[in-house]
């Protein structure tokens, strides 16, 4: 290997607003700095290739595919996950949204759905369905049907904007 | 999978990346959004690469008018070209196109630059390039700049003009004119997937240059049917042109017939102001 | 003991209403705990070697190379694996003639699939054994391969496994009634091929195992993502020679599942067995080209079928002739031919004939192997019946509601048995078809596809009424030999301050397992939901039972919660009866309180009923039982399944031109019995149906003729995304089942089971007036456009 290129590489960030200083093998991806060196393993790995969205975190502001990125490249980086938009409030409604619709299932692509969705609703006042599934477009889920996360998400903004929040779906008695 | 050990280095500006490329043994990869390449790191497609980091590299961000061009830096994300005011006014097919790359956490680090230099037959972008008429513009330590006509600079399947010891800095789109149009439509099975085909228009309304992707191993220009165009012939003829133009191949997202039938579906509805939705 | 369930004003009427999941708060946090999570002191890695052919005779590997990579420790064959693991054979004595060979957890001479595992590297990090793979020279001498199910069983075809005398893994023929002189006097006769794509389940965490061995306790600790933890204790136990006592299976949050985590894989017991030789802790996850590769296929089918009606649209018969390929192996221990098995077994399903003739084929091919993938059997049975129905419905000039009305099942019919002999307890059909076309308003829904058809639109609507088996007995598994607990269990306790912990068999992937029995178990005890614990996945903790599969999570498992809680509440009234000097019969539990039956009125907290028994049993009567922890278990045994029924309807619009299907908005009434949780039950048949609609428009395992799968990646294979999935309405019929005091049926499976039905019933309604119809999943634009002629091949 010639000089210049290193497989190891002392990076300095900001986790969830706290700061960090580690060393990380030039081939890990974000995902895996996240989950093995800082034990943050809110954040999942579900295909590597950067289809199914269960990665997706926000670094300096905007939503990224963890596996998509790797960790060398955060030095100076301000990185946010599941974990700190939850210990900071800033989603509670979101998830409560979540939880009182049923908009997860086994929960390994609601980190990535959450941090996506979030995205939308500081962009948008009142985005529609069809926006807030175009949103989630990227992001894969195998067990809901997709709606009750489409429904949570367009309650939340409605919340947020005083607008009428749609009803809890009930069956079509 | 985990990618195969890397090596890295961080080029501190433009003058460093061009010493690390001019030096390399040409192997080397550029990391710029890295949407592709780490992809295909965490595939082990690329065994064992240095990676030159070019995103810290203030050179190679902006976008600037200049005269009658737009110069869109090489690491413009395609998020950037979405927001940009300047890209609006005067290469509105590049605002069009860039809420079609993929999903927005790619968009967010997906750049102009990358996805030119990738050359995927399928992406939007290069077609877009071609369609426009830009240049490319090359950067090397030996030669300084170098201009390439985006038709020229597509060579074949993830194959352009550029060097090895050169790094794509910059675009310049020539800004539309009166009677111009630009236009990109494209038929994907999900919305952000790689089009089945896809088609970007632009140029002189009643002889619009038409770009194909998605159904060869570069952008396609489809030369018959520009020409049917230009002499005034109808949709229908320049559509039947197509099938000189074209040449896909089977692959596994469909037959060649397949995709030359909606190339040409596209191109009759691109052309018949047809703006219906083509995700499905 | 009973409970009013048709009084919502009940106390602790949790049972019937949408109460939010008591676990969705962690996974909202990030906060789940799924087997990647979890991280041991001295654990290592495994990686495998995959075979790069479809069929090979492995001839030598040398691993010298890959032991010199920095982090790798230990490499190991097929071979040096058997020598811990003993093989399987994956048969069902039931199942007459079912065959298969013996399959190692590593291969040990031959490869039979691209991806067979044929070596396994441990190594101190995930990335170091795949350093260590790359490194290993492996020479492989490539065979003919046997990949096209039609010429499977032709002289000329290789065996895959020459002991078995040929590739023919399973045939079963069913006949009722006289069938051919039916057919030879119909009035009309419909038939049709149909094919369903092979697909799979891609569940979005990969299959993830932890195993550690502890030598000095002679101890296996397995932390699996798994539906059926003790099955897997079994099995353990059986292949490494350990006893069940000695086999701990810990299964914490499961990332999806759908069956595929209900299999034994080789790669996940030589994971094990690799903890038991170094007696360390062992990871194994997946990654997503493994999972494709590996992780069971189902669905690879080819059905003949034919349909004979007479001049009223009565059906008369049906004639079914299914093929299908399962890959080199039957999946250990459920098999593979259940799948073929339950299209016999199905097709027909929802109506009133009985003359029926249906065969399976179960061959061998050098492909991924397929098993039970959710609602086994179903989808490939619903859509040739239902497309069967509507291309009769065609041929006669009927409406597809009017000939469905004619000959659904009656629903004051039951019990009823099926031409195929299954015996129903009790369905809706039509109730269920006529709420449904009340929900769909289909008289509009129809003026507006004729409306839109005036302007060149092509819009279709689909309607495929099904059953659905749930509630399985051992009759599906047992019976044949396979130790697959049809039982389930719940021990109930009730803690000092109140509180209650409740531990059950059944086992949560996130359907709302846990948040179903936290709401039998607190209506069933008397307390407020908020009080009740709920634990499952720990074989050393909950008690023996078959997990959660055949959507019987609820009907299984809660009905052994709701005995167990209902147990409890009596215990609790006979101590509290003799605290307060009162009868059992006079009192009851409400709200975590003693109250007195007749007036309500609170008599004592349960706080102080537990305070005495724990802390002053000494002031209680001598020998007053004092039981506050009670187990009780449940079996189905009037039925061999409880049966299900519903009804679904598409609407959607076909782009003729691309050969583009726009899903506009689907419907689905299900009749699973008693709901526990609506809320619940409806987003499992909405993801059911997404599920449904993947095998219907996108999804499909692509295979080269050479056994390679082109599209192992998910840029490749198409999943159902947001953007494109329509809304669904949900409507319930609710017909309990009499076998249980709860009622409840399955509900898992019912969308995936009619989604593709009617998507391929709507296409073909949308397609009918251009003479065109599909029949081969997944509809892609361009077999649509093949159909409609626009192409040519």
């Amino acid at each position: 290997m010639t000089a210049p290129f290193s497989q190891s590489v002392e990076i300095g960030l900001k986790v969830n607003g706290e700061r960090v200083r580690r060393t990380v093998d030039a081939r890990r991806h974000l995902i895996d700095f996240l989950r093995l060196d800082l034990g943050l393993t809110g954040s999942h790995a579900g295909c590597e290739q950067g289809v199914c969205g269960a990665c997706t975190v926000r670094v300096d502001g905007a939503i990224v595919r963890g596996c998509l990125t790797l960790a060398v490249q955060l030095d100076g980086a301000d990185v946010w996950t599941v974990e700190g938009v939850t210990e900071t409030g800033e989603i509670a409604d979101l998830q409560d949204e979540f939880v009182a619709r049923n908009a997860l299932q086994c929960g390994y692509c609601t980190p990535g759905m959450l941090l996506t969705a979030a995205e939308l609703l500081d962009a948008a006042s009142t985005p529609d369905r069809t926006h807030i599934r175009e949103q989630i477009s990227g992001n894969y889920c195998r067990c809901t049907g997709y709606e009750a996360i489409v429904d949570a998400i367009e309650a939340t903004a409605a919340k947020r904007c005083g607008m009428p929040v749609p009803a809890l779906k009930e069956a079509a008695e | 999978m985990k990618p195969s050990p890397i090596g890295y280095v961080r080029a501190t500006s433009l003058a460093h990346a061009l010493d690390l490329l001019a030096e390399g043994d040409g192997e080397e990869k550029v990391l710029a959004g890295g949407q592709s390449l780490v992809a295909s790191l965490n595939l082990r497609l690329i065994e064992s690469p240095n990676l030159i980091d070019i995103n810290g590299i203030d050179d190679l961000h902006g976008i600037a008018e200049d005269g009658d061009v737009v110069r869109v830096g090489a690491l413009t994300r395609h998020c950037d070209l979405m927001a940009c005011d300047i890209i609006a006014r005067h290469v509105p097919i590049l605002s069009e196109a860039a809420p079609l790359i993929a999903h927005a956490a790619i968009r967010t680090r997906g750049t102009i630059g990358g996805s030119v230099a990738n050359a995927d037959p399928a992406a939007e972008l290069p077609a877009c390039v071609v369609a426009l008429d830009a240049t490319i513009v090359l950067a090397s330590k030996t030669d300084g700049e170098r201009r390439v006509m985006a038709s020229d600079f597509f060579l074949g399947l993830f194959e352009t003009a550029r060097r090895d010891d050169e790094l794509l800095v910059a675009i310049e789109f020539p800004k539309i004119k009166p009677g111009e149009r630009q236009s990109i439509r494209e038929l994907v099975r999900r919305s952000g997937d790689y089009a089945l085909a896809g088609l970007a228009i632009a140029g002189p309304t009643d002889a619009p240059r038409l770009v194909f992707f998605g159904v060869g191993d570069a952008p396609v220009v489809a030369a018959g049917a520009m020409a049917v165009l230009a002499d005034g012939g109808s949709v229908d003829e320049a559509a039947l042109a197509l099938e000189d133009d074209l040449d896909p191949a089977d692959d596994i997202n469909g037959s060649a017939g397949y995709k030359k039938h909606i190339s040409r579906v596209l191109l009759k509805r691109a052309l018949s102001g047809d703006r219906q939705s083509d995700a499905a | 003991m009973t409970i009013a369930f048709g009084n919502p004003d009940r106390p602790n009427s949790y049972i019937g209403r949408s109460v939010p999941r008591p676990n969705a708060g962690k996974l909202v946090a990030g906060a789940g705990r799924y087997v990647d999570d979890v991280v041991l002191p001295r654990m290592v890695h495994v990686a495998f070697l995959r075979s790069p052919h479809a069929r090979a005779k492995i001839e030598a590997i040398d691993v010298g190379a890959a032991l010199e990579i920095p982090g790798v420790i230990r490499v190991f064959t097929g071979a040096e694996i058997a020598e811990t693991c003993t093989p399987w054979v994956a048969v069902l004595a039931h199942l007459k003639g079912l065959k298969s060979a013996p399959q190692h957890a590593v291969a040990v001479e031959h490869a039979t699939w691209v991806g067979e595992p044929v070596a396994a590297i441990v190594a101190d990090s995930r990335a170091a054994a795949e350093d260590g793979l790359a490194a290993i020279e492996a020479s492989f001498d490539p065979l003919p391969v046997v990949v096209d199910m039609r010429t499977a069983l032709d002289a000329e075809t290789p065996l895959i496994h020459p002991e078995l005398g040929d590739n023919l893994t399973f045939q079963r023929l069913h006949e009722k009634g006289e069938i051919d002189a039916v057919f030879a006097s119909a009035h009309k006769i419909v038939e049709a091929r149909f094919k369903t794509g092979r697909h799979t389940g891609v569940c979005l965490e990969p299959r993830s195992i932890l195993a550690d061995y502890s030598r000095s306790e002679g101890q296996l600790t397995v932390h699996h993502s798994t539906q059926a933890p003790h099955m897997m204790q079994t099995v353990f136990a059986q292949h490494l020679d350990l006893p069940e006592a000695k086999v701990r299976v810990i299964c914490g949050d499961v990332g999806g599942s759908y069956g595929i985590k209900v299999h034994v894989y080789p790669d996940e017991v030589a994971t094990a067995a690799i903890a038991k030789i170094m007696g360390r802790p062992v990871k194994f996850v997946a990654d997503r080209l493994e999972s494709f590769a590996t992780d069971i296929h189902a669905r690879d089918h080819e059905i003949d079928g034919r349909i004979a009606v007479d001049e009223n649209g009565r059906i008369l018969a049906l004639d079914i002739d299914d093929l299908t390929g399962i890959g080199p192996y039957s999946v250990y221990p459920r098999t593979s031919a259940i799948e073929g098995n339950q299209v016999v077994n199905l097709c027909g399903g929802p109506y009133d004939f009985q003359t029926y003739r249906a065969r399976t084929t179960v061959v061998l091919q050098n492909k991924t192997p397929t098993c039970q993938y959710r609602a086994v059997g179903h989808p490939i049975a619903t859509a040739v019946t239902e497309g069967l129905v509507d291309m009769a419905a065609e041929a006669l000039g009927l409406d597809p509601v009017e000939i469905r009305r004619r000959n659904l099942v009656a629903d004051d019919a039951y019990p009823y048995t099926s031409a195929a002999n299954m015996r129903f307890e009790g369905l809706s059909h039509h109730a269920s078809l006529d709420k449904l076309l009340s929900m769909i308003d289909y008289d509009a829904l129809r003026a507006d596809q004729a409306e839109a058809r005036k302007q060149g639109i092509h819009r279709g609507i689909g309607i495929a009424s099904f059953i659905e088996l749930t509630n399985p007995s051992p009759f599906m598994y047992g019976i044949g030999g396979a130790r697959i607990s049809a039982q389930d269990g719940c021990t109930v306790r009730m803690d000092p301050d109140g509180s209650v912990v409740a531990m059950s068999g059944v086992t949560e992937q996130g359907q709302g397992t846990e948040g179903m029995l936290a709401q039998i178990v607190a209506e069933g005890v008397g307390v407020p939901v908020s009080k009740v614990r709920i634990i499952t996945g720990d074989t050393q903790t909950t008690p023996y039972g078959g997990g959660t599969w055949a959507s019987r999570g609820a009907g299984i498992g809660g009905e052994a919660a709701l005995q167990a809680g209902l147990a409890l509440r009596e215990n609790i009234l006979v101590i509290a009866a003799s605290m307060l000097q009162s009868t059992p019969e006079q009192l009851d539990v409400a709200d975590g309180q003693i109250v007195d039956k007749a007036t309500g009125e609170a008599r004592m907290p349960l706080e102080e009923l537990g305070r005495i028994v724990y802390f002053r049993g000494d002031t209680l009567a001598k020998g007053l039982p004092r039981e506050l922890v009670v187990t009780r278990h449940y079996i189905t045994s009037e039925y061999p399944f409880a049966f299900t029924n519903g009804v679904q309807a598409s609407y959607l619009e076909v782009d003729i031109d691309t050969g583009f299907v726009k899903l506009l908005k689907h419907w689905c009434v299900e009749d699973c019995g008693r709901v526990i949780n609506p809320m619940l039950v409806d987003e499992q048949i909405r993801g059911g149906i997404v599920q449904g609609i993947g095998g219907a428009l996108y999804e499909e395992c692509v295979y080269d003729g050479e056994g390679q799968l082109l599209n192992a990646n998910m840029a490749d294979y198409l999943v159902p995304m947001a953007a494109e999935m329509p809304d669904m309405i949900i409507g319930h019929v609710e017909t309990p089942t009499k076998e249980s005091l709860l009622g409840a049926k399955g509900a898992g499976e019912a969308g995936t089971a009619g989604a593709p039905a009617a998507i391929m019933n709507a296409i073909n309604d949308a397609l009918r007036p251009l003479g065109a119809r599909v029949t081969q999943m997944p509809f892609t634009p361009e077999r649509i456009l093949t159909a409609l002629g626009t192409i040519q091949h």
